[in-house]
């Protein structure tokens, strides 16, 4: 295979030839590059789209309440249904077994936050320690909070990445007193949410401390569960669905709501949406996958027609070669040998190019909906490999007709 | 050296069915610089190509050095050709992106021959021929009679058995031509066996035989007292 000789021709033929190879090179290798950066951004909008679903835990389900439609057994409707610690404490006792992580939420919408000169508004959530679990928030520092300061009722609190930038800027906050709505709460952790800065706008405390402090005796705005993972997906959803109807009926006919009321008792379960989401991703895939099967295919297709139009233009030359006593099959190689080394530096070319790009630009970009494009090193390798295969296969048949034909018809060709 | 006995060829385009050759015999012995003559149209170059084995004659016998040329497929023709032949073309045929020195290389390429060895060879032909100082200039900076040079440098490197020249000085003016016809004269002086297609009377008899074509026969075949190409320089 490793014919120095022949290596010597085909480098000198490429070399005299600088107009031909770079056109060739250049439609391969911008096919390499398009291709790359397309499945880059679409892996990118998976990443972004994941990580938009990724705020909270995939299997969560949200119950709040809120203001009946209906009359029923004699009360009006217009009703505004509260739920409360009990509705709570019998659910996860009744749940006990099926529950991975629980958490009811006491909300002030807005309260205002302050530490020395700076102040801003904030939602602040008294809410248990799973909350932490259910809300898919990493600790950047300190702790969360737990059942210790629950049961102290004990003025703590945890923040936010923002929050802590907006108050804090580059001090440290653990241990700082902060003021919420005027009464004191000492930070003991920050954390950061995949969901970026929107999620990170809010300071936790203990439910406990929530309820006395700001006025909310034993009510609860929000209830929030995920149930243990079965072996499959399908049964997870399913155990969800059933979860989900199950509370539903409970809190209706504990707070006197008609069955059919759909307004009073809300329940958000995230599962259903993660199946919605995965449909999505597979979506967005199969959409990038035919883009770039339609980029290759295209690809193949200019490959092809270079080398189609490389051939006819040495016709003659071969011709020439043949009667000087070129081999058919040395006439074959010659071109393969070629198309396919140009291809191939071509395309890895294209190949470095575009993943150098994805690797500066990549992370750089902060956009909802795109996050770290990224591609598949082997896919990339491969699409190469595709490229310099359609190259020589579509060179292969013109240069074999060319070795084939008779040298004096060649010879004739202008 | 070359025998061929009956030979015919015909061309089909389309229906019409074109008889160029029509039964050709004719030899020609070691060392013999012959010329083909006859209008256009006639068929010279048509023997030329099937002497060559560029192309293939329909009917009749060809034996090359005593190897009856026949049923070749292309692999061997080729072999053939770089061993047997060495071809001058009237256009010359260089290949424009090589350097002359490398046009001269190539049939030894084709012979397997290391690049060293090719180079030093190639230069001495390219020497012989007078165009040593020309050797790294591209077919493009070289005049029409350097170019013919060049060719037949090449046609001679593989050393073969016969020149074949189809109108080698077609595309030059009278005295290039008379300087090529000497090179030739010189080249054929050494024993090499050579036909040459032409148009002109001068050139023609600038050989040792001029063979008359017409309508696909040989209608006149006469050896000729030989003009030195020198004495007209
Ligand atoms: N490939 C071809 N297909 C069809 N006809 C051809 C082909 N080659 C030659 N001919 C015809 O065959 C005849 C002889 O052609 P040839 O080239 O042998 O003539 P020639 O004697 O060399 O003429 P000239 O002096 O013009 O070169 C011509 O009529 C030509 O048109
Ligand atoms: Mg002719």
């Amino acid at each position: 295979m490793f014919d120095l000789e022949r290596w010597q021709e085909i480098l000198e033929t490429i070399s005299k030839n600088k107009l031909r190879t770079f056109l060739t090179g250049l439609s391969v290798a911008s096919g390499i590059f398009i291709l790359v950066i397309l499945l880059g951004f679409g892996q990118g909008m998976q990443n972004g789209i994941s990580s938009q679903f990724q705020r909270d835990a995939s299997n969560r389900i949200s119950v709040y309440s809120g203001v009946t439609s209906k009359g029923y057994k004699g009360l009006n409707p217009g009703r505004i249904i509260e739920m409360t610690n009990e509705d709570y404490k019998y659910l996860i006792k009744k749940y006990e077994e099926d529950l991975e992580f629980k958490s009811s939420v006491y909300r002030i919408w807005s309260g205002t936050l302050n530490f020395g000169n700076e102040s801003g508004s904030y939602r602040v959530e008294g809410v248990y320690p799973d909350y932490q679990f259910l809300e898919n928030e990493d600790m950047v520092a300190g702790r969360y909070i737990n059942y210790d300061d629950h049961d102290k009722k004990a003025k703590v609190m945890v923040i936010g990445n923002k929050v802590k930038q907006d108050l804090f800027k580059n001090q440290d906050p653990i241990g700082q007193q902060v003021q919420i709505n005027g009464v004191n709460f000492k930070v003991v952790g920050v954390y950061s949410d995949p969901g970026g800065e929107r999620e990170e706008t809010r300071a936790f405390v203990p439910l406990s401390t929530s309820q006395r402090v700001f006025g909310g005796a034993d009510k609860v705005g929000n209830l929030g569960f995920t149930l243990k993972p079965k072996e499959t997906f399908q049964k997870t959803l399913e155990q969800s669905v059933r979860f989900s109807s199950e509370i539903e009926s409970f809190l209706k006919e504990r707070h006197l709501i008609a069955p059919d009321d759909t307004s009073a008792i809300g329940i958000n379960n995230t599962l259903e949406g993660t199946k919605r989401f995965y449909d999505l991703i597979g979506m967005i895939k199969t959409f990038f996958w035919v883009v770039g099967i339609c980029t290759i295919i295209a690809g193949v297709v200019g490959v092809s027609n270079i080398m189609l139009i490389i051939v006819k233009e040495r016709t003659k030359e071969i011709g020439i070669r043949k009667a000087l006593g070129a081999q058919p099959l040395s006439i074959i190689t010659m071109i393969l040998h070629e198309s396919i080394f140009v291809t191939a530096i071509a395309g890895f070319t294209g190949l470095i190019l575009s993943m150098a790009l994805l690797e500066v630009v990549g992370p750089n970009l902060d956009m909802d909906f795109i996050k770290n494009p990224s591609v598949n090193f082997n896919v990339a390798i491969t699409t190469v490999f595709i490229l310099v295969l359609a190259g020589a296969l579509a060179g292969f048949v013109p240069a074999w007709r060319a070795a084939r034909i008779k040298p004096i018809t060649a010879l004739r060709e202008e | 050296m070359i025998t061929i006995k009956d030979l015919h060829k015909s061309y089909t385009m389309g229906a019409n069915s074109l008889h160029v050759l029509k039964g050709i015999n004719f030899s020609v012995q070691e060392g013999e610089l012959v010329s083909i003559m006859g209008s256009s149209g006639s068929g010279k170059s048509t023997l030329l190509n099937i002497l060559g084995m560029l192309d293939e004659a329909d009917e009749g016998s060809y034996t090359l050095d005593g190897v009856p040329i026949k049923n070749l497929n292309e692999k061997i023709a080729a072999q053939y050709r770089n061993k047997f032949l060495g071809f001058i073309f009237q256009s010359f045929n260089l290949i424009n992106y090589k350097s002359a020195l490398d046009n001269v290389g190539m049939p030894l390429y084709y012979q397997g021959m290391k690049r060293k060895d090719r180079t030093d060879k190639a230069m001495a032909y390219l020497e012989k021929v007078g165009l040593a100082n020309w050797a790294h200039h591209m077919p493009n900076e070289l005049s029409g009679g350097q170019k013919q040079r060049v060719a037949i440098a090449r046609a001679l490197a593989s050393d073969p058995k016969v020149l074949l020249a189809d109108e080698p000085t077609g595309a030059l003016d009278t005295k290039t031509s008379y300087e090529v016809m000497d090179l030739i004269q010189g080249i054929n002086d050494e024993g090499k066996t050579i036909l040459i297609v032409t148009h002109e009377d001068d050139i023609a008899h600038m050989t040792k035989r001029i063979v008359n074509l017409k309508d696909g026969l040989i209608i006149d075949d006469t050896s000729v007292k030989q003009v030195r190409a020198l004495s007209h320089v």
